[in-house]
């Protein structure tokens, strides 16, 4: 392809560009002469060029634009929507043709007849067009026969143009990267010679070294501006968009762009465009209601889209707002249940905006329901991952009736960045500062028996450990721990027990602590992308060159996260105060906590009911008729050894503390079951093979890969307090009836785990190994106030159960809780279809007892 | 020097290739003599300061620093499965460029670069190794012994033939 037409082509994509911006102005005020003739210079340059580069197709479609252009600049024609719509027809036939040039270099083939006829008819109709075309849109005046003021705009001096900026130049974007990389060279020699010339005390070399440092700065800064592009060039696209939507969807919408002239670097702005443009449509198309809509709510019937973009700090901030219809709450809260985003329980402890931030959630992004209905939520998923990926964060508020607004937090280059230099098994990386919160220095609580004693220890912070993998208590917060040197595989911390020295960094709304071996300082880098073959280490996000000249990694704190199973789009939201209920996402699977006690075979028990895990030392131990306790949060607990007995060679034990507390029930016990060693934390598809008849387990099931014991909790809990589940009843024996539950359950296991947890929690349980039984119970006249129900069973499975419970008898109107590994949508859905009251996922013990108070609709403690 | 024998030799590059002869920067691999045409090569370095890489594939040795850029350095011994270096010995690296990327390839020794005619051209013996066989483009005979020509493109593909 030579220079010229290159050329041409670059110059024609940007004019076209503002050819779709001025058109869309020229619909809302079709007099405007200086926008007329902006436009008409426009299509006459591509016309005129294109003449002269021997290109017949465009210059036959860029003729019959500039007809009707003529027509409407000497005030002949009025420029209605249609005659708009016409030449932006004609705009973009010339971009078709134009992309197809700069691919193959030549014209590509094609019909242009229909098109130039209808422009054609258009301007040779004439005056006879205003009049017959109504107008479109409110923002179209009526001013069919105001004459165009008799000035031509040709004569109009460029000086009148209102778009005359600063004198520009164009140039290659490589050629300023090329730039960029010189100037951080250059900062790299100035540098070495700093550091040369420190040594060497020489005065005549300290004053020209100054300047040259100082001129390098500059210069790196210099070549920093070039880079930077205003936002509004992200921006150009979407008038028109907007206008296209708006004809299309039958509403009228006037975007507003603010702050237009907000700089950032070329490298963000192309990154933003397409979630900008994803979100624009998403205003437009589902949050802005129809004119009927809005008049009948009392709002003007044009919609209204605001696009805002402005600097604070190092960022900068994209708002795009609309005065729609709001998110709905409910509905987001219902889907987010459907699609076991979260519980009843969970959703009951969230206010609305934790419920709003689901739309981000990757279930939410294919619910064509949602939107049809009323919500948006099309791709927002990939809205917030595009904006996560080049460090930033996304954010919504929404009132009902009144509109959305989303806030973009973005940084302002990604070119360069401020970040904490680590070092971890010998090598140093770099760790964005916008992800770091703080550093902490924190304590290992091994061995040192006074750090693991009850009540606070100040605002100190410490390591502990389950079993291989470490937390962190901060503030009465746990966070989650990674070593770098395990992350990146370069061999284990040298000595554990001394102190650490933890990054802690902010990842989407989760925090982690990463642990490092030194911390250095702060420097200001120059991300560079990784090579490709490196892609697909997810941990690092670019690499650099630091001031002494060494070539670093960047770790990319999402891929952490991601490494350490913490899920980087996944929302911990700190507010929910069911936060330490196990995850409920993953359906039909049961986290179990994997154990060593009185044998090299691993023991496994759900960690649902696991309420802490702590190392008690040696010293801490004490017998109290004969049976070990030790003092535990300013009580006594029991400790049953799981092995028959406490190893005394040892200095500390891995306690799994079971508790029972109610307030409300005036029940507040512990009970520490005493193991050899805590393995790992295990997601398994929970099949447990009874049998055995060993006492204290329940029975077999294959979890990692190996034949594991589940532990019977309820055995266990037993030995410390014979009396652990009847004293409740005792207490309550003269009170007031404790409520009754049946329970449908075809597996022994977990009628065995439940019904000890359900009597514990105060209620009077009756359990049914299968449907078929249950309802041999109702046809026998027992009565109770709730049903709890297994989905799966032999025979008659609990949605048949249910439908027939629901169908005739004394248990028709009973609230029935459904208890299912499966907790996908659909499953739900037909749960609730069905006809059950809820839906809890099993071994969710807490989400159960939540469900079973709501549903009874009384506090189980105001029965006591 | 190696510098100076390249850019006399590029000089001559074009004409060269008319005779239907290559230019080969030739280097030497655990013993074995190898080439890579010269217009494939930007630069022949000296011993670098190269950072490890973590969680990268084992052939990949690191990063370092050539004027501003970063360079991945790519071990060629253990690219075709040969026995490491002595520890302690100086590496010389041939710096090639792969759409965009620059990358280094280290070797035991940069020698001379020859000019080679197509009459001692060999297409690749078909009972070489594998890794050798994936990697070549075929071998010169020459009195002094044989030169196997290596394909850069395919020896920065890692991770796509797996």
């Amino acid at each position: 392809m030579d220079d010229l037409l290159a050329d041409f082509l670059t110059e024609t994509t940007e004019s076209l560009a503002e050819l779709d911006l001025a058109l869309v102005r020229l619909e809302r005020a079709p007099d405007d002469a200086a926008t007329l003739g902006l436009i008409f210079r426009h299509v006459h340059t591509i016309k005129g060029t294109c003449g002269f580069l021997g290109l017949p197709r465009l210059e036959r479609v860029a003729h019959a634009g500039e007809n009707v252009l003529a027509r409407l600049r000497d005030g002949t024609l009025v420029a209605t929507a249609d005659v708009v719509s016409s030449v932006l027809t004609a705009a973009d036939r010339i971009k078709e043709i134009v992309a197809g040039l700069s691919a193959s270099g030549a014209e590509p083939q094609g019909d242009d007849a229909p098109l130039i006829a209808a422009l054609a008819a258009i301007a040779e109709g004439g005056a006879a067009v205003p009049a017959a075309v109504p107008a479109e849109t409110a923002t179209i005046e009526p001013v069919a026969a105001e004459p165009i003021p008799a000035e031509p705009a040709r004569t109009e001096s460029p000086a009148a143009e209102p778009h005359g900026g600063p004198q520009t130049i164009r140039v290659a974007v490589e050629v300023l990267d090329d730039l960029m990389t010189l100037a951080s060279e250059l900062v790299l020699t100035r540098n070495q010679l700093l550091q040369l010339a420190r040594r060497q005390e020489d005065d005549a070399l300290a004053v020209p070294l100054q300047r040259l440092s100082q001129i390098t700065s500059d210069l790196q800064e210099g070549v920093m501006k070039t880079r930077m592009q205003p936002i509004g060039g992200a921006w150009n696209k979407l008038p028109r968009l907007v206008r296209d939507l708006a004809r299309d969807l039958d509403k009228k919408i006037e975007l507003v762009m603010v702050g237009a002239e907000t700089e950032l670097d070329r490298q963000v702005l192309e990154l933003i465009k397409d979630p900008l443009t994803h979100m624009v449509r998403n205003a437009a198309d589902h949050a802005l209601e129809s004119p009927t809509e809005r008049r009948a709510r009392g709002k003007p019937e044009t919609g209204r889209i605001a696009l805002s973009a402005y600097h604070v700090g190092g960022h900068v901030i994209i708002e795009v707002a609309d005065d729609g219809a709001g998110l709905p709450v409910e509905k987001i809260r219902a889907k987010a249940l459907a699609r076991g985003l979260a519980t009843e329980a969970e959703l009951a402890a969230m206010n609305d905006a934790q419920i709003l931030r689901f739309v981000f959630r990757p279930g939410f992004s294919t619910a064509a329901a949602i939107t049809a209905v009323s919500g948006r939520g099309v791709g927002l998923d990939v809205v917030k991952t595009n904006v996560e990926r080049i460090g930033g964060s996304i954010d919504l508020a929404s009132t009902a009736g009144r509109g959305t607004t989303f806030t973009i937090k973005i940084p302002l280059t990604l070119a360069i960045a401020a970040a904490l230099i680590v070092q971890a098994g010998g090598e140093r990386f770099a760790i964005p500062q916008l992800a770091v919160v703080e550093l902490v220095r924190a304590s290992t609580s091994t061995s040192t028996s006074t750090s693991t004693s009850a009540g606070p220890e100040g605002s100190e912070a410490r390591i502990e450990r389950i079993d291989a993998t470490p937390v962190l208590r901060l503030r009465e917060r746990l966070l989650p721990l990674a070593s770098l040197r395990r992350l990146l595989q370069l061999g284990d911390a040298a000595d554990d027990a001394a102190p650490q020295t933890v990054v802690i960094v902010q990842v989407g709304a989760a925090t982690l602590g990463i642990i490092v071996d030194a911390v250095f300082d702060t420097e200001e880098i120059v991300v560079k992308p990784v090579a490709p073959i490196l892609r697909h280490v997810t941990m690092f996000s670019g690499n650099t060159i630091l001031g002494d000249g060494s070539v670093i990694m960047i770790l990319d704190p999402n891929g952490i996260a991601r490494a350490t199973g913490l899920g980087g789009g996944e929302q911990r939201a700190s507010g929910v105060a069911a936060a330490a209920a196990p995850a409920v996402s993953s359906a039909e699977r049961t986290t179990l906590l994997l154990f060593r006690a009185g044998g090299p075979e691993p023991k496994a028990a759900p960690l649902g009911l696991v309420a802490r895990i702590e190392h008690i030392a040696r010293e801490r131990i004490e017998l109290s008729s004969g049976a070990p306790v030790t003092q535990y949060r300013g009580r006594l607990m029991p400790l049953v050894p799981m092995a028959g007995a406490i190893d005394p060679a040892r200095e500390s034990h891995p306690v799994l503390v079971f508790s029972d507390i109610d307030a409300a029930l005036g029940r507040d016990r512990c009970m520490g079951l005493v193991v050899d060693e805590i393995v790992d934390v295990a997601e398994e598809t929970l099949r447990v093979e009874l049998g055995g008849g060993r006492p204290g387990v329940l029975g077999t099931a294959i979890v990692a890969g190996r034949a594991t014991d589940v532990i019977d909790t309820a055995y266990w809990l037993q030995i410390a307090y014979g009396d652990w589940f009847r004293s409740a009843a005792g207490r309550r024996a003269g009170a007031a009836r404790r409520p009754s539950v049946l329970m449908v359950e075809d597996s022994d296991f977990f009628r065995q785990l439940l019904v000890p947890a359900l009597a514990a929690a105060g209620y009077d349980v009756t359990a049914a190994a299968g449907a078929e039984p249950a309802l041999r119970l109702r046809d026998e006249g027992a009565m109770f106030d709730a049903i709890v129900s297994d989905i799966e069973m032999p025979d008659m499975d609990g949605l048949a159960f249910v439908r027939r419970v629901r169908a005739e008898g004394a248990w028709a109107r009973l609230p029935v809780i459904a208890l299912s590994g499966r907790t996908h949508p659909d499953d739900i859905a037909a749960g609730r279809d069905a006809g059950f009251t809820d839906y809890v996922e099993k071994f969710h013990r807490d989400a159960l007892l939540a469900s079973l108070r709501q549903c009874l609709g009384q506090d189980v403690a105001a029965a006591a | 020097m190696p510098l100076d024998l390249l850019n006399h030799a590029a000089d001559g590059a074009a004409d060269a290739r008319d005779d239907a002869t290559s230019l080969l920067v030739t280097l030497s691999v655990a013993g074995q003599r190898c080439g890579i045409p010269v217009l494939a090569v930007r630069d022949v370095l000296g011993e670098q300061v190269i950072t490890r890489i973590p969680l990268a594939p084992p052939e990949v040795a690191g990063s370092l620093n050539l004027r501003g850029r970063i360079v991945t350095a790519i071990d060629l011994r253990r690219r075709l499965h040969l026995p490491p270096a002595p520890p302690g010995t100086p590496r010389m690296s041939v710096v090639t460029e792969q759409g965009g990327e620059l990358y280094a390839l280290l070797v035991d020794e940069v020698a001379e670069v020859m000019n080679l005619t197509a009459d001692t051209f060999e297409p690749t013996p078909p009972t070489l190794p594998a890794e050798w066989a994936a990697h070549s483009a075929g071998v010169y005979r020459l009195p002094a012994g044989l030169v196997v020509v290596l394909d850069v493109a395919r020896l920065l593909a890692i991770g796509a033939e797996r």
